[in-house]
């Protein structure tokens, strides 16, 4: 048996040129990609990213494995049928928050809840990128853009209270610009059986710069964002505040001022999902806003693993199917 | 388990149409299904047409509440369920009003007369007991049966409560309708017992309510004679009964198996293409994968990935389910991927008439996709058809790499016809190479093209192959994203030509009748059997007209351009407005006269002989003007 070549990440590069705009949170994306998928040590042939249609969506042509660049919001349902029917390949959707949560919400939702073993990668920008600065699921409320300009009326959309609600295995969230980060939760996800969520905050830089720049700047992090770490307390501000859990609220309270087991406690494995959808509703700037694995629930049976085990298991009770034995069950006649 | 005889007289005849028409919640559908297959294993030759409402239970014992099962058994070939009725049984006023203009005149009626009373006239929104018009008695033989009280006598011994007992009376009037047509109880007989086998005491009720119907006809006076029908002069070999749903998915299964892949099937219920979807999941240990997917485009999205992994996806729906895949058929088209698109045509537009059929998706099939993206259309133009076309459509949409659709109808899906048996080993295989891995040595070419014009089939797993396909026009050859001008007008060419290059290896066009003469009837899909009918008894009557049936509509055979220059007068029959018609005549530049439909129901034979002796006359009066 022949070892595998160990793989850098220039060698997941296609000869494509990347055309997304200079600046754009898409390539450092991209980057990460590019820089895990050899430590997973996971053969390129058998690596497919699959997308819908959106800037995000050009990434599989950038990426030297198998890949389809495929319809509006529509990417979970292809790798539907690819994972079902190749389970052994390990499979990437690529997709953004008008393809996943606006035009594609109905095949988001259905591939969580199904526990498809698929990981999928949300690049919100929280606007439209490629039609050029209409308002997104995500973007906030009084948002001006070309289609609002008295401001956006719709409630914003968050992708992991949504992926909670359809009590998806894994859901995580990171951001472009904390590239260590964003690289471990790729990993993480990767390494989820079942479907996983990974919500990226991308900055587009052309039609809606900074909208995430107090997550994104590293200056204003430490303020705006909690990196959660399984059984340590939610803290953030440099140790100074932390988040207590009172009823069924979430405070922010001075470490200072209370007992350090007044704090809260991240158990990504409780597989009731209420305290993780709790933390999915902190928002900026009301609250801080949780970065990392919020959830990570192993052992659930995958969509694809139980497909395929009917299929064994009425082959073992029935044994291979013979056509020539179907055609003539029951009842049939002569003609001489 | 002897058969039984009756001690009265027996009249031969060819064949009987008869149907059975009650509340839909009467079991005539088991009913209709059960005739049907004891007639076909008594060696008749059998057609049927299921009619029922689109409400799972509409309002009981109203006009719309009604379900038909009409079946056709004869000792010849026959095509057809049958225009007009020999017999008619119906179960309440509602199904009588509703159906005795179908009744030929001197044709038998059966009514359960303890369903004609006051509270059923309201609900069918008569004034009187239609069993007392006057008329009725002139017209027809009317056999009054208490089926409700009789039922409720036979089972009386099983102590069932009156709710229970009185859902027997469907197998009573069954045993009645098999004294009536000299059927054989047995068959029926096998199937309570399997049915029920878990209920006993309603199997053995069942069986008391049916031998009961039975001894009925036996011993009224109402009938004098009972009828027989021989068995038909069949083609040898070994039968059995088969719907068109049920064909497809055998055929689908069948397909696999001679190429070797296991099957995925990515589908969203709908009627009437839902039988497939219930058929193919019971043969999982055939390698099957169902996946019902969240929506209709999620199947068919579900299926382009599926083949993109190597499998042989199918994906079904009707016509409103058809509208929302358009894109993702687009798409398909585009990436030039093998998988079979099927459509069970229903009335439409929008929700239209869901239990109805109808042919009107034909031009939705051909260009109801945004861009030019053409796909091979085949249709099969009988229940048993249907096996045959699933086969050919997997073996066209590997050849050649695209999606191949399949337009069947609602007609063809619910009806059914006895099937000849073949054997596995006379199914040609359907052979499937994929390249094999490299070392990259030389970059690989996703879209270079074999003699068909067909792209290699290469799959996600293959070392040195890593390719990216999508939805943005490809560069020839590597597939890379273009915007190259020459390049899309190339591709969309190629495209085009890969598919019209198909009609090179199809059969060419068959007709059935003399080459030349004054008509020449073209028909496709479900029409065929009353098209053929019609023909054939115009042709008796000594007019000129042969019979054009098309299987593939895109391409169509190659020589059919100069068939149809060999008659005076083509008429294309087809239920809808006209759209094979528009085909024609925009690729042929030959007129065309339509016939045309849009009722939710099948042609009759009288109609379309109106319509071609019409025409055949009017091309008589031409000649004799002009000898004049």
């Amino acid at each position: 048996m022949s070892t595998l070549p160990v793989l850098k990440p220039a060698d997941f590069a296609s000869d494509q040129d990347v055309r997304w705009c200079p600046g754009c949170g898409d390539y450092s994306i991209l980057a990460q990609m590019k820089k895990i998928l050899p430590e997973l040590g996971f053969p390129r042939e058998k690596t497919v990213f699959i997308s819908g249609i959106g800037c995000s969506s050009r990434f599989p042509y950038y990426m030297n494995t198998y890949g389809m660049h495929s319809i509006h919001g529509r990417a979970p349902a292809f790798a539907t049928g690819l994972k079902t029917t190749r389970p052994e390949l390990m499979v990437w959707v690529i997709t953004g928050d008008g393809d996943a949560l606006s035009i594609g919400g109905n095949h988001f939702i259905h591939a969580l809840r199904r526990n498809l073993d698929v990981n999928i990668v949300l690049f919100n920008n929280r606007i439209y990128g490629l039609t050029k600065g209409q308002y997104s699921p995500t973007s906030v409320e009084g948002q001006i853009t070309k289609s609002t300009p008295m401001g956006s009326i719709d409630h914003p959309l968050s992708p992991l209270s949504v992926a909670l609600a359809a009590e998806a295995t894994f859901v995580a969230r990171s951001i472009d610009a904390h590239v260590k980060h964003l690289g471990e939760t790729l990993k993480r996800a990767a390494a989820h059986k079942g479907a996983s969520l990974v919500e990226v905050y991308q900055n587009c830089n052309v039609f809606n710069d900074g909208a995430m720049a107090y997550a994104q700047e590293r200056k204003q992090r430490a303020d705006n964002v909690i990196e959660l770490e399984h059984g340590k307390p939610l803290v953030f501000a440099n140790g100074s505040k932390g988040i207590r859990l009172v009823g069924t609220h979430l405070e922010i309270v001075n470490t200072s001022d209370v007992p350090a087991d007044d704090l809260l406690i991240h158990d990504e494995k409780d597989p009731n999902p209420s305290i993780h959808m709790m933390m999915a509703r902190m928002s900026y700037p009301a609250m801080p806003e949780p970065i990392g694995v919020l959830r990570a629930v192993e052992d659930v049976p995958t969509y694809d693993d139980q497909i395929n085990h009917q299929v064994a298991t009425a082959t073992a009770n029935k044994g291979d199917g013979d056509l020539d034995a179907l055609f003539t069950s029951g009842d049939t006649w002569t003609v001489d | 388990m002897a058969s039984l005889k009756t001690s009265k007289d027996v009249q031969s005849v060819s064949g009987i149409t008869v149907r059975l028409a009650g509340d839909s919640g009467d079991g005539m559908q088991l009913l209709g299904t059960q005739l049907t297959n004891t007639s076909a294993l008594a060696g008749n030759d059998v057609a049927t047409f299921p009619d029922f409402p689109a409400e799972i239970r509409a309002p009981r014992g109203t006009r719309a509440g009604v379900s038909g099962f009409q079946v056709q058994f004869a000792s010849e070939e026959i095509f057809t369920p049958g225009d007009t009725l020999d017999a008619l049984v119906v179960m309440n006023p509602a199904a009588m009003v509703t159906n005795l203009d179908d009744l030929r005149h001197g044709g038998i009626l059966i009514a359960n007369e303890d369903g004609f009373n006051e509270k059923e006239f309201k609900l069918a929104k008569v004034d009187s007991n239609p069993l007392d018009a006057n008329v009725l008695e002139e017209t027809y033989r009317i056999i009054k049966v208490p089926m409700t009280k009789l039922t409720r006598e036979a089972v009386s011994e099983f102590g069932l409560g009156t709710k229970v007992a009185d859902r027997c009376k469907n197998f009573f009037a069954m045993g009645l309708v098999y004294w009536l047509f000299g059927r054989s109880l047995d068959p029926t007989l096998r199937f309570i017992q399997a049915k029920f086998s878990k209920k006993p005491e309603i199997a053995a009720a069942n069986e008391a309510a049916l031998r009961a119907g039975w001894a009925f006809g036996e011993t009224t006076e109402a009938f004098g004679e009972s009828y027989q029908v021989e068995a038909a002069e069949l083609k040898p070999g070994i039968y059995r009964n088969i719907m068109g749903n049920q064909a497809l998915a055998w055929g689908l299964i069948a397909a696999s198996k001679v190429s070797n892949k296991d099957l995925f099937y990515g589908t969203y219920p709908i009627t009437p293409a839902s039988d497939i979807l219930h058929e193919l999941t019971k043969y999982k240990h055939f390698g099957v994968k169902t996946f019902q997917a969240e929506d209709e485009i999620a199947a068919v999205c579900s299926t382009i990935g599926a083949a993109f992994g190597g499998s042989m996806a199918v994906t079904a729906s009707s016509g409103p389910g058809i509208a929302l895949k358009a894109e993702g058929m687009g798409l398909g088209m585009i990436l030039e991927l093998p998988m079979i698109i099927i459509n069970v045509q229903r009335g439409g537009p929008s929700t239209g008439l869901p239990t109805k059929t109808e042919q009107s998706d034909l031009l939705q099939g051909m260009y109801g996709r945004n861009g030019e993206a053409p796909l091979p259309i085949l249709a099969p133009r009988s229940p048993a058809d249907c096996f045959e076309i699933a086969v050919e459509a997997w073996r066209l949409a590997v050849e050649c790499m695209v999606p191949v659709m399949i337009l069947s109808d609602g007609y063809i899906a619910n009806g059914s016809e006895p099937w000849k048996i073949p054997t596995m080993s006379g199914i040609a295989p359907i052979s499937i190479t994929h390249p094999e891995g490299t070392d990259q040595s030389e970059p690989f070419m996703p879209y270079s093209r074999d003699e068909h014009l067909a792209r290699p089939w290469a799959i996600p797993g293959t070392p040195g192959l890593m390719h990216r396909v999508g939805g943005l026009e490809k560069e020839d050859g590597s597939g890379n994203v273009s915007y190259d001008p020459a390049n899309h007008q190339h591709m969309t060419n190629m495209r085009a030509a890969k598919v019209a290059k198909i009609a090179e290896r199809i059969p060419k066009q068959d007709i059935s009748g003399p080459a030349t003469g004054d008509v020449l009837v073209v028909s496709w899909g479900g029409t065929y059997g009353a098209c053929h009918t019609a023909v054939g008894r115009c042709r008796e009557d000594g007019h000129s007209v042969s019979h054009a049936h098309l299987r593939y509509l895109n391409p169509m055979p190659s020589n059919l351009g100069d068939l149809l220059q060999q008659f005076k007068k083509v008429i294309v029959a087809e239920l809808n407005s006209g759209q094979l018609r528009l085909l024609l005549r925009a690729e042929y530049l030959v007129d065309c006269i339509g016939v045309n439909k849009v009722q939710g129901k099948p042609f009759t034979v009288t109609e379309l002989v109106a319509a071609i002796e019409q025409e055949s006359n009017a091309v008589k009066g031409d000649s004799r003007l002009k000898a004049c």
